[in-house]
């Protein structure tokens, strides 16, 4: 690797705290992402999730003797896709290096993996960081060093025998991406926006589902502080992080950690250590002497991966639109920068809030969604694949509203009906008689009755034509809601201003 | 009635056509030879005669309708690298007890689809590491060869050469009528030399490498070993084939090998390059050589001398990539799947205790030697160099062959077969590596070369000559290596059996 560049300058607001002066994080990612692919990296075998043990292992996988490792060309697609969306270099030649270990949930011996030559080089992620209480988003750009492929490994379970441990392979040469951030990181905020930017990207372009409860993303964290814009310290590699909350707890205790033995005189060792979610703590997992000689060189059973720039400009030519334009375009439509953020960081609701504003006003359509639909689901702690109310029915609520049918305030109601119970929206009115009441002469005898029964307050609304509220909140009231504020307003003005 | 073993595959195939024989008749001569005879070679490791009579008998029946394959019935002795499927599959190494895969490999299975009768697996070094076939958890095999005076059965027994020994000793012996092998730095044609039969070991990615257990995956290939050069045409031809299973299987289609024999080769040029001449070279060594240049001269070809500077440096170069290669393949090995497991108090330990049993001394040296060159620090100034001199041995050749040179003749071994349990090898492990001084350049290359018998030594052992060509050209070396054949005869062990 060539030497660390710093391309940031130090914020003040990242700092931690300290005894003598503050302190400065530095945080690199590389990022472990399953590729999206029906099957493995070198074999034919299935990636289906959570299917019975050892049932998507294939001879190749368990490493028969005699068994050839043969390039799944989706997997390459992939890759070179996730380049493309990440504004990378694509290497039109890279090469398969073996590294060397043995674990028995590593059947060959060795993973393969790209050290030397990456099929995809330098590029750079634009991360929005926020939003702060303004709802204002920083952009901070972090580079990517590189992005290779590489085989995952099987399973180990020691909790399935009291003296032996067994292996699933079914997960054993699933195809990884290892996307490498720069350490251009400097805050936990920082770190999570970068994981959160990276799979809503890796969604957007279908090549990674993301799902770090499921392992197809996981994390490994290395971190190292120092004085603002000092020299780089020793970093330590937390491994295998697989929330994006444990990221953020890893970090905080380890930046701790770090900033203690320094302020008391030490030097923090180069190692690898381990997250304990229960503990909410980092310990150590083997030193730098202890680090595995990897022994790694080129496969010599796959010859280089070379294709043409033909072969990327088909990737690029189909391409979706990423998360960075989706916003820009959404605020070209009118969107605020805060609702834009909200709506692409998920492409599942930057697809929902498509469908919903097709041939609707869009700042209604994004509140809807917002503040609405995704309030409601935050509160059930539902995802919006989950979601009780489609786009079609939340989009027919706000046509109840254009065309009059019924107003703001009984929609939330009708919302509310179909969160729990499902249905047509509009039947929904028209069933439970939720429409609005635009029949000039029910709104006029209620009116009729409200300045009868309160000739002082008319005398009021005279003098004063802000008044004109109270009487307004009055017929509301009388008839339940459903009338037409608009038509109320009309009538009780011609009435006491005559 | 004729000995049926005595014949050649290309005699038997036509035996078969002209009904005067059947392949079970031919299948139970060898059943009842390797029976007779096996133990007094150690060259099979495992038979299936029940497997080879009823694969015959099915022979038999394609034959009589005419729809046979180009090794319709004819029984051959498969080297135990290769995978057969339901029958033992260890490359005559311990580790690998028990093992019999649930798949074939596809060499295997190119030559059961063109018709082949397997006999049973032959006897190899251990992973195909060595060049004198005594490193095999099986048991040394004896060369059917011994030096003149010496020919009974108390004489002193010789080495068939190595890895594929089983395979050249029992075509030798006749009890196979060619047998499948592989080479990796040699395997294939010194123990050709060895014994006085053919072997060609194709251009790097002409066979499959798919269902062989891998030695050095970037110098392994599959060939055959024969009685004569007709017969390994006939058997490359049915070996070699592209394969999607191996994606460094050349998708090149396979030529009729067999037109190639009997092709004159006037106005053929041959190279003979000056650095294969060794200081201390036994002077037969050189003879034969010369009488290889001679026989060639007179069937109307024309010698050039050339020069492949970098030759010397290609044996130690092969010694950093075969043993790195091979440190990481038999790394699968373990005792956690298949094969031999030795337990131990935890995981560490069962692995230690199961490859330190499991393997021999030549395995784990080169595993040793393998590991030490890949290592952090090490790699540059190893593997790294090993390579940019494997670049340049190739760049020769290509130099040579650019200028013109068809084929380059060289000796195939520095010597013929020796002793087995020699001391000096035993004592030396590079005295035996210097058995290959001659043929590793050729894999190195990647480029196909063939022995073939040429003549004796003063011992009365035979001695053979190699052919190296251009990639895939190995039509060449049948063209040429069968004027050799013509010119120096055909050479039989006597019998002492």
């Amino acid at each position: 690797m060539t030497g660390l560049i710093d391309t940031r300058t130090p914020n003040p607001k990242n700092f931690f705290s300290g005894e003598d002066h503050d302190w400065e994080l530095v945080i690199g990612l590389e990022v472990h992402a399953q590729v999206t692919s029906n099957a493995k990296l070198f074999s034919g075998a299935s990636t289906e999730f959570g299917s019975e043990q050892n049932a998507n292992v294939s001879l190749v996988d368990a490493a028969m003797p005699g068994m050839l490792p043969v390039i799944n060309e989706e997997c390459v697609r992939q890759a070179v896709k996730t380049g493309l969306g990440l504004n990378a270099k694509i290497n039109n030649r890279s090469v398969f290096d073996r590294k060397n270990y043995f674990y028995p949930d590593l059947p060959q011996g060795y993973q393969i993996s790209q050290l030397y030559h990456p099929i995809v080089g330098e590029g750079v992620i634009t991360i929005q960081v926020g939003p702060d209480k303004q709802g204002q988003f920083e952009s901070v750009e972090i580079g990517v060093e590189r992005l290779h492929l590489e085989q995952d490994a099987g399973k180990s379970m020691h909790d399935q025998h009291p003296t032996m441990s067994f292996v699933d392979l079914n997960r054993s040469g699933v195809a990884l991406m290892e996307i490498v951030s720069k350490p251009d990181i400097r805050s936990i905020d920082e770190a999570k926006a970068y994981v959160t930017k990276l799979r809503s990207i890796l969604r957007y372009l279908g090549t990674c589902d993301g799902n770090m409860d499921q392992g197809s993303m996981r994390a490994d964290v290395n971190v190292s502080v120092r004085e603002p814009g000092g020299e780089f310290g020793t970093r330590c590699e937390i491994k295998n992080v697989n929330s994006i909350r444990f990221m953020g707890q890893a970090i905080e205790y380890e930046a701790r950690r770090q900033i203690d033995i320094l302020e008391e005189g030490g030097t923090v060792d180069q190692e690898t250590r381990l997250f304990d979610p229960v503990k909410g703590e980092t310990r150590s997992m083997r030193s730098k002497e202890e680090a595995h000689d990897y022994r790694y060189f080129p496969d010599p059973d796959l010859l280089p991966l070379e294709f043409d720039d033909a072969y990327v400009d088909g990737i690029r030519a189909e391409l979706p639109e990423l998360p960075d334009a989706k916003r820009n375009r959404f605020i070209g439509e009118g969107l605020s920068e805060y609702d834009a953020s909200i709506l692409v960081s998920d492409k599942s609701i930057a697809d929902f809030y498509e469908k919903v504003a097709d041939g609707r006003d869009a700042k209604v359509s994004a509140n809807w969604v917002i503040n609405d639909l995704l309030g409601a689901l935050n509160k059930a702690g539902k995802s919006l694949e989950e979601s009780p109310v489609s786009a079609d029915q939340l989009g027919s609520i706000i046509d109840l509203i254009k065309d009059g049918t019924i107003n703001g305030k009984i929609a939330k109601d009708v919302f509310e009906i179909v969160l729990e119970k499902g249905g047509d929206p509009a039947e929904i009115v028209e069933k439970e008689g939720m429409a609005q009441v635009t029949d000039t002469g029910a709104i006029e005898a209620a009116v009729d009755e409200i300045i009868a029964a309160n000739p002082e307050k008319v005398q009021q609304a005279i003098e004063k034509p802000n008044m004109i509220g109270w009487f307004v909140g009055q017929v509301m009231k009388a008839t339940g809601g459903k009338a037409n504020p608009q038509a109320v307003n009309e009538l009780l003005r011609k009435k006491i201003n005559g | 009635m004729t000995d049926l073993t005595k014949l050649t595959i290309a005699q038997l195939r036509d035996g078969f056509q002209a009904k005067d024989f059947t392949s079970v008749e031919a299948t139970q001569a060898y059943v009842d030879a390797i029976e007779a005879h096996n133990a007094a070679f150690n060259a099979y490791v495992k038979t299936t005669p029940e497997l080879a009579l009823e694969q015959a008998a099915k022979s038999d029946e394609k034959i009589a309708a005419s729809n046979g394959g180009k090794l319709e019935g004819v029984p051959i002795g498969v080297k135990d690298l290769y995978s057969t499927e339901g029958v033992h599959t260890q490359a005559c190494s311990h580790i690998l007890d028990g093992f019999q895969p649930r798949y074939e490999s596809t060499v295997t299975k190119n030559m059961f689809d063109d018709g082949m009768v397997m006999l049973g697996k032959l006897n190899m070094d251990e992973f195909a590491m060595g060049s004198s076939n005594e490193t095999s958890y099986y048991g040394a095999v004896t060369n059917p060869w011994k030096r003149e005076g010496e020919r009974t059965s108390n004489g002193p027994a010789l080495v068939p050469g190595g890895s594929s020994g089983g395979s050249a000793a029992a075509v030798a012996a006749h009890l196979c009528a060619g047998a499948t092998a592989s080479d990796t730095g040699g395997s294939i044609r010194q123990p050709a030399a060895f014994t006085g039969t053919v072997g060609i070991k194709p251009t790097y990615g002409r066979c499959s490498r798919f269902g062989m257990v891998a030695f050095a995956s970037s110098l392994d290939q599959a060939g055959p070993i024969s009685r004569d050069v007709r017969d390994a045409a006939i058997m490359l031809k049915s070996m070699a084939s592209s394969d999607p299973r191996d994606t460094t299987c050349a998708d090149l289609p396979v030529p009729d090998y067999e037109a190639a024999i009997g092709k004159s080769v006037k106005g053929m040029k041959i190279g003979i390059p000056s650095e294969y001449r060794l200081d201390g070279m036994p002077a037969e060594i050189e003879k034969l050589w010369e009488q290889g240049k001679t026989m060639l001269q007179d069937a109307g070809a024309e010698i050039v001398d050339i020069s492949l500077p970098h030759t010397k440096y290609a044996l130690p170069a092969y010694y950093i990539v075969a043993p790195a290669e091979a440190s990481s393949n038999l790394a699968r090995y373990d005792g956690v799947k298949y094969g031999l497991r030795v337990d131990g108090k935890n995981i560490e330990e069962m692995y230690e205790n199961t490859r330190a049993a499991g393997f021999g001394e030549e395995v784990k040296r080169r595993i040793l030697i393998g590991t030490y060159v890949l290592s952090a620090g090490f790699y540059d100034a190893y593997y790294t160099r090993a390579q940019k001199v494997r670049t340049l041995i190739k760049q020769d050749f290509e130099q040579c062959f650019d200028a013109g040179v068809d084929c380059i003749l060289t000796p195939a071994t520095p010597s013929a077969a020796f002793a087995i349990g020699d001391k000096e090898m035993a004592a030396d492990p590079v005295k035996m590596y210097l058995n290959d001084v001659f043929t590793v350049t050729v894999n190195m290359a990647g480029l196909p070369g063939i022995s073939v018998p040429a003549g004796l030594s003063d011992e009365g052992l035979p001695l053979g000559l190699q052919l190296i060509g251009r990639p895939f050209e190995e039509e060449t070396l049948f063209q040429a290596g069968s004027v050799i054949e013509q010119a120096a005869g055909h050479f039989t062990p006597e019998k002492w059996w």
